[in-house]
């Protein structure tokens, strides 16, 4: 692994070995968060260990928004206090809380877990767009609000979703381009996103 | 003398990969350097200087600097997002498969200045609306011709006789089109009528004014793209990722310019 700890015992090379899947850890980041655990008090490791267990024993997809849930649905779909007439469709989970930290948003999500890539070989059937179109054929939704990234990919995926909704009748609006083209939704601040909300226009 | 530190290039971005927490790798193809590989520091930051001037498939001048292992975009401006082609999904979905045989056909830093050329004209032409399936095919069979792969379509590669208009076969393995008497000695042949193959080789020997108008009859246009995709597939060894979503969009009823 030339990770250059020749003489590591076993269980330490294995932790460095399991860290450096993860994304964005190098040889050297390994390294150092191996011995970090190494010499941190066992309940620390212990809490850590239980809590990447626990995701995924206690996570489950919501069967109607597909983002990641204890409970099934959802918190947000079973909140009647929302606007259950108005879907906004993410890549990831994670652009859910960065539009919901905005507050400005009221309706439900469908997350798709991920974005249309030709080049990397994800097309429709590799997303939960089947999901989408199920949801969408129930009725109930009026709006269908699509928050893709602002790049290729975001916007094949949108396109995509506007021609396979488009015989529903629905309305189909996107994020305004007040955002950053190029950039990705979980980075952009609240204000930029809170406009872009404010301004999605009709596709 | 060692090459300079920094330099100066035109670039079509191929495709990205995500590095770290904010980084890119951003697959160029150059006119002077052909295919390069580079980090963009910093580019998924919303407020990155080089974010939105390197999305793929853009036109850009970028400034980089020699890296021990991959050099770095330090400076990009987009010279042309062809950002009226990324409103239409199918000429997206066509742009990209282009932007995909570049990549997969070339090495890096082999230098192919009409290849530059062809690709940036072919993005060009989908935007200015030119027939998407023309322009695939002429580009299809140009990028063979500046890499050496092009097909034999005007004598038999196994008699060597001038193929007649009859139906002939096409054989990936034997890097053209056979006469009817040799192809009986190869098991995988493509029969291609005498229509097909003028369409073929007007494709492939014209520049693309003189073709551009070029009505195919939808029987022609199946046997062209058929031969063409048999062959792109036999030399890669598979076919390239994004013919896939072309054939989903077809499936979807979605292949229109709508
Ligand atoms: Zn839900
Ligand atoms: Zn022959």
């Amino acid at each position: 692994m030339g990770t250059g700890f020749v003489s590591t015992a076993a269980p330490v090379s294995r932790l460095m070995e399991e860290l450096q899947q993860l994304p964005g850890v190098g040889p050297k980041t390994a390294a150092r968060l191996a011995y970090f655990l190494l010499r941190a008090p066992e309940a620390q490791a212990r809490a850590l260990a239980e809590a990447i267990v626990d995701i995924k024993e206690k996570i489950v997809l919501c069967s109607q928004c597909q983002n990641i849930t204890e409970s099934d649905p959802c918190p947000v779909c079973q909140n009647p206090a929302r606007d259950h007439s108005r879907v906004c469709v993410v890549a990831e989970p994670l652009d859910i809380l960065a539009l919901e930290r905005t507050g400005r948003y009221k309706g439900l999500y469908h997350v798709l877990h991920g974005l249309i890539s030709p080049l990397e070989g994800i097309g429709p059937d590799q997303l939960k767009i089947k999901d989408l179109m199920a949801r969408l054929n129930v009725g109930g939704v009026q709006e269908l609000v699509l928050a893709t990234n602002p790049n290729l990919e975001g916007d094949a995926t949108a396109m995509y979703l506007h021609r396979m909704v488009t015989p529903l009748g629905l309305r189909v609006t996107r994020l305004a381009r007040g955002l950053p083209v190029g950039g990705d939704l979980e980075y952009a601040d609240e204000v930029t996103l809170g406009r872009a909300l404010d301004g999605r226009q009709e596709m | 003398m060692p090459p300079p530190r920094i330099y100066k290039t035109a670039a079509i971005v191929l495709r990205q990969i995500n590095l770290g927490e904010a980084d890119k790798i951003i697959t160029l193809y150059t006119p002077n350097l052909g295919k390069v590989r580079a980090v963009a520091k910093g580019i998924r930051r919303a407020r990155s200087r080089l974010s939105g001037h390197l999305e793929t498939l853009n036109h850009c001048m970028l400034v980089l600097a020699r890296g021990r292992n991959l050099d770095v975009i330090d400076q990009g401006q987009t010279v042309h997002g062809f950002s009226s082609l990324k409103e239409n999904l199918w000429l997206t979905g066509c742009a990209i498969y282009a932007a995909d045989l570049v990549d997969s056909f070339t090495g890096e830093n082999i230098e192919n200045p009409p290849l530059f050329d062809l690709l940036l004209n072919t993005l060009s032409r989908f935007e200015e609306g030119q027939s998407p399936e023309l322009n695939r095919h002429y580009f299809e069979l140009h990028l063979l011709r500046c890499l050496g792969y092009r097909p034999q379509l005007r004598s038999c590669p196994g008699c060597r006789a001038l193929l007649k208009p009859v139906t002939n076969y096409f054989s990936a393995g034997a890097g053209g089109v056979l006469c009817p008497n040799c192809h009986l000695s190869v098991s995988s042949a493509r029969p291609v009528s005498s229509g097909a193959l003028r369409a073929l080789l007007l494709l492939e020997r014209s520049e693309y004014g003189a073709v551009g108008n070029l009505k195919l009859l939808p029987e022609v246009s199946r046997e062209v793209e058929g031969v063409i995709r048999g062959y792109l597939s036999y030399l890669l060894e598979g076919e390239a990722r994004s013919v896939r979503f072309l054939d989903r969009l077809r499936r979807d009823g979605l292949s229109g310019s709508a």
